[in-house]
């Protein structure tokens, strides 16, 4: 019995989330088109030098987690080892949504400047396997320039 | 109060350092978004109810670090970083640090 609910579970994780990671790439292509105009930048100092009118600290994050199926696949890859192909669309997914949501944050601004990065894993309370949530933000100073 | 992760504040200058100043929240997980952020764990996706709670602890934890700057008579906080850590299962403590300066 104990089996087939397993295994009911790894299917339907299949289909929700192959499901969800679509419709979520969907809308992460189409926010990022409107956005690519305003360029978020890692580097500290100004690719444009001219006279700043506003400047503020903006943050996105997510809280992104792994369906069923995929940590199937990852109990799988511990035994042989090697690189967890199904992980990484995960990881992208939330770096790229927290970009996102940074500039949403700020929907005037003309650069970002001093963007990071950082991932942390939250661990999950009932579980042992704890690489199953992680949180991604990603923050930045928004410059918009005097016109 | 200006806030900014550059080392000075575009557009105006630096006169006086008052040193680190940092503010911090440790929060739990309650019940209820951790049963919703169970099931979710089977289907996949963003659980929205911890980005949320995260996202109002870090406000949190930015509200703390200006009112310290506040009170060393500061106007900005420049170089503010984050960072987060999970201490025990089911709860995560978000610290936001930076220097308070006076800028003109």
């Amino acid at each position: 019995m104990e089996f087939i609910i397993a295994f009911g579970l790894i299917i339907l994780a299949f289909f929700t989330g192959r499901y969800a990671e679509n419709s979520h790439y969907k809308s992460i292509r189409a926010r990022e088109q409107k956005l690519n105009a305003v360029p978020a930048v890692s580097a500290r100092s100004f690719p444009i030098e001219a006279p700043v009118e506003h400047s503020e600290l903006v943050y996105g994050s997510v809280v992104v987690s792994v369906d069923y199926f995929k940590r199937v696949l990852m109990a799988f890859r511990q035994i042989f080892g090697g690189e967890i192909k199904s992980y990484a669309p995960l990881l992208d997914r939330g770096r790229r949504e927290a970009l996102l949501r940074m500039k949403e944050a700020a929907p005037d601004a003309d650069i970002f400047v001093n963007c990071r990065l950082e991932t942390s894993s939250i661990a999950n309370s009932n579980r042992q396997n704890s690489l199953s949530c992680v949180e991604i933000i990603a923050y930045g100073t928004a410059i918009r320039y005097k016109k | 109060m200006i806030l900014t992760n550059l080392e000075q504040v575009p557009g105006k200058t630096i006169v006086e350092h008052y040193g680190l100043v940092q503010g911090s929240t440790i929060r739990a997980k309650h019940v209820g978004r951790d049963i919703m952020a169970g099931f979710k764990n089977i289907v996949g996706g963003e659980l929205k109810g911890y980005t949320e709670l995260l996202s109002e602890s870090r406000d949190e934890a930015i509200r703390r670090m200006m009112e310290q700057a506040t009170a060393a008579g500061a106007n900005a906080v420049v170089n503010v970083r984050f960072s987060t850590a999970s201490i025990t299962q089911g709860a995560a403590e978000i610290l936001a640090y930076g220097t308070a300066v006076k800028v003109q």
